[in-house]
């Protein structure tokens, strides 16, 4: 069955761990800047979103690949790519609408999220629960209950 | 180097030059970074009877090994110079993202020496560093500094700036980043505003590395399920914030009200964290890689008082609320808003103005020195008002920009002033809770929770209930919060931190970031060799153990209702204990022998 990275910006407090997670967990060292969540924050309205690659069922990137890179990988839920075939062009980055993409040259490498081989450690360490790894069925299942709750907190209000 | 990225950067700013030296590593593991290694390096450079606000003071924000990693709520950097509100050394932390991105662009610190000819703020793009002209943004507040920076830089940039507090030398004027973090009290920003230095803006895209990473990892998950699964670090302050703390210190008697003249406030449900949370919570904020997130963001739609940002603190709503008899939620926010766009501290200036109210309610001071506006307690207006003078450098806003101290000298009346080495006591009444008397009396930087904070134990009961109304072992408490603090800031964490974590848990994941063996010893070491340094600066400064005391109010005056009733603080039970304790002569000198023992 098929899993997706739900994201909930209503609980993030723009704190970065994932990004912090992410980078350490790939890279074994601490960089923002090349995590493949990125959080971005407004500080003012105290609003923070993350966003990362969505793994598209059609994705852009797949279908501009001239070598066929990057590719579909439905079993693990997942856009993946195949390092050896890549050839550093950047169609992928100009692709993506999500910029959930880019190509680092200095270690000539794809740099996208691979949702750690079906083990998120952003989801990991998030500590308000605003990554979840979830049965895309079931991803907007708490929303629906929120929406209950409040239904039902104001249908005891007018019934009682 | 891990943990470090041992390289300071120097700018001179009165030949407009910037040149980066490497950090030694004796001095690293010394003074670990942060509050030590600047305290450090200020006390090596800078001779302690100088004007603070002269070009001979010079500025150092500096980092932690910890920052930009993982570890749970670690993003503090310091800010430290001689302060000019109190005279002594002075070192301010805020969280947020800008200790973090110093590291990420390769920095452990940065000294800032002379004043620039015109304004100017720095601008670090990982290895490039510039000087440039800030003679735009001069009179800008906060917000819009760093809005401003942002779109002339680059729009992901941490921007640490002063406000037009800072700028006009308030004494109590912050460095703020984020727009909402603040460097308060003991008017680091006044320092930055007599050198012409605007802003610090930084975009770092490096990495930090530490020295184990498996080790890294599984001390930092430790130490997260640890603060997780405490009571107030994991859930009571992500819930209700700081703020919470007002109905807490007011059932025990401890919640100074109306310029310390009764420590009970009525209308303290009104201002607490519960009331906050239902009225005007946005919703949680954390800074860089917190865990706890204590934020508050906020909104107040109400006209009169409207605005959005961050806050108000348990420390913030106390000041601007029971401590000038002001039970309005959204003019104490507003306040608060006011502060943090003017870049100025809110526990001194909300302190100010209750004292103001104290000298106008006992006719030492009328309307005509405070330019028409009657100023009484539980007046939410007229609150609102002083911190726009203030802000704005306007009529008697120019007197209660130079702290409660001054201001009540100035009228013959510095007893009115509720302060310890002219800096404002927070939050706690010494007389509900003695423990912490003896902290504000010794505390290096004036009067200050943050220097040691026993309401931890003698309120909170973590890590273990200590009764509050004794003196008994009070003065070896005091220490052990003392140093352990000093260290705890030297490392880039968070004090909230230690609301799961302690020593031990702290020199472990220092010594995994750095490779540098830190037994909790060691660690408890590296804070009293601080805090020694920085009493040593003092005593050079000019002060003496005639200055380690309480206002004559919390010494003499008992508390008249409530849970306190009857009380005063009895330092004198617990001041000679401290000071052999610590190893200090009679009269509060550090001995030659305490100091060859800590390597100083």
């Amino acid at each position: 069955m098929a899993k997706m990275l739900m994201i909930y910006p209503d609980r993030c407090t723009g704190c970065h761990d994932c990004e912090l997670a992410c980078s350490f967990f790939h890279d074994g060292e601490f960089r923002p800047h090349t995590s493949r969540i990125h959080v971005s924050s407004w500080e003012m309205e105290g609003f923070s979103m993350p966003t990362t690659c969505v793994q598209c069922e059609d994705a852009p990137c797949v279908a501009v690949c001239p070598t066929g890179a990057l590719y579909n990988d439905p079993g693990n839920s997942r856009v993946a790519w195949d390092e050896v075939k890549c050839i550093g062009c950047r169609m992928c980055t100009l692709a993506c609408p999500f910029g959930a993409v880019v190509f680092e040259t200095g270690k000539r490498r794809i740099i996208k999220c691979d949702l750690c081989d079906g083990s998120p450690e952003c989801v990991k360490i998030c500590p308000t629960c605003a990554l979840d790894y979830i049965e895309e069925t079931d991803a907007a299942k708490a929303r629906k209950k929120a929406i209950a709750i409040e239904f039902k907190k104001a249908f005891e209000e007018v019934a009682s | 180097m891990n943990g470090w990225t041992g390289t300071i950067v120097r700018v001179d700013l009165a030949a407009g030059t910037v040149k980066k030296e490497s950090l030694p590593a004796e001095l690293a593991r010394k003074f670990i970074g942060g509050r030590g290694l600047a305290s450090k390096i200020l006390c090596d450079e800078v001779d302690p009877t100088i004007d603070p606000l002269s070009p001979k003071n010079k500025l150092i924000f500096s980092t932690g090994p910890l920052n930009g990693t993982y570890a749970p709520s670690a993003s503090h950097y310091n800010v430290v110079a001689k302060g000019p509100l109190t005279g002594t050394i002075a070192a301010s932390s805020s969280g947020g993202m800008f200790g973090p991105m110093l590291k990420y662009a390769g920095y452990d610190a940065i000294i800032f020496e002379g004043k620039a000819k015109k304004p100017v703020y720095l601008w670090i793009k990982d290895d490039e560093i510039e000087l440039r002209s800030a003679e735009d943004l001069w009179g800008r507040n906060t917000v819009e500094t760093t809005e401003e920076i942002r779109l002339a830089t680059d729009d992901e940039a941490s921007v640490a700036c002063i406000g037009p507090g800072g700028e006009r030398l308030v004494l109590f004027a912050n460095v703020m980043n984020e727009c909402n973090r603040a460097a308060g009290r003991s008017g680091v920003g006044a320092v930055m505003g007599s050198k012409n230095l605007k802003a610090v803006a930084v975009r770092g895209t490096g990495a930090v590395r530490v020295s184990d990473n498996e080790a890294f990892r599984s001390a930092s998950q430790r130490a997260s399920t640890k603060i997780r699964e405490h009571a107030v670090g994991g859930k009571g302050l992500r819930t209700y914030g700081t703020d919470v703390l007002v109905n807490i210190l007011n059932e025990i008697g401890g919640l100074p009200t109306r310029n310390f003249r009764e420590s009970q406030f009525p209308g303290a449900d009104k201002v607490g964290g519960e009331s906050l949370t239902a009225r005007i919570l946005t919703r949680p904020r954390g800074c860089f890689s917190c865990i706890i997130s204590c934020g508050r963001a906020t909104r107040i739609k109400n006209p009169k008082f409207g605005g959005m940002g961050e806050g108000p603190e348990y420390e913030t709503a106390w000041a601007f609320g029971p401590d000038c008899g002001i039970d309005d939620l959204e003019a104490i926010t507003k306040a608060n808003y006011l502060c943090n766009e003017a870049g100025m501290d809110t526990i001194t200036m909300g302190s100010t103005i209750a004292c103001a109210m104290d000298l106008f309610e006992n006719g030492i001071i009328t309307t005509k020195d405070t330019d028409g506006v009657a100023l009484n307690f539980g007046d939410a207006e007229a609150m609102v008002e002083m911190v726009r003078k203030t802000a704005e450098g306007e009529g008697f806003g120019k007197k209660l920009a130079l702290g409660s101290y001054r201001l009540a000298e100035s009228y013959g009346h510095p007893e009115y002033s509720m302060s310890v080495k002219k800096q404002e006591m927070p939050a706690y009444d010494p007389r509900a809770v003695q423990g912490i008397g003896l902290n504000f009396a010794t505390s290096n930087r004036g009067a200050c929770h943050v220097r040691g904070y026993t309401i931890a134990p003698e309120v909170l009961g973590n890590p273990e209930k200590v009764d509050n109304m004794t003196t008994d072992g009070k003065a070896k408490l005091d220490i052990i919060f003392q140093d352990l603090t000093a260290a705890l800031d030297s490392t880039g964490a968070c004090l909230f931190a230690t609301f799961g974590i302690g020593g031990d848990d702290l020199a472990e994941l220092l010594s995994c970031a750095t490779g540098v063996s830190y037994s909790t010893e060691d660690f408890m070491k590296a804070g009293e060799r601080i805090w020694n340094l920085e009493r040593i600066f003092n005593l050079k400064a000019g002060f003496s153990a005639r200055d380690d005391t309480l206002p004559d109010r919390i010494l003499k005056d008992q508390v008249l209702k409530g849970p306190a009733k009857g009380q005063v603080n009895r330092l004198g039970d617990m001041l000679p204990e401290y000071y052999s304790l610590r190893g200090w002569d009679a009269s509060g000198v550090p001995t030659k022998e305490k100091l060859q023992e800590l390597g100083l």
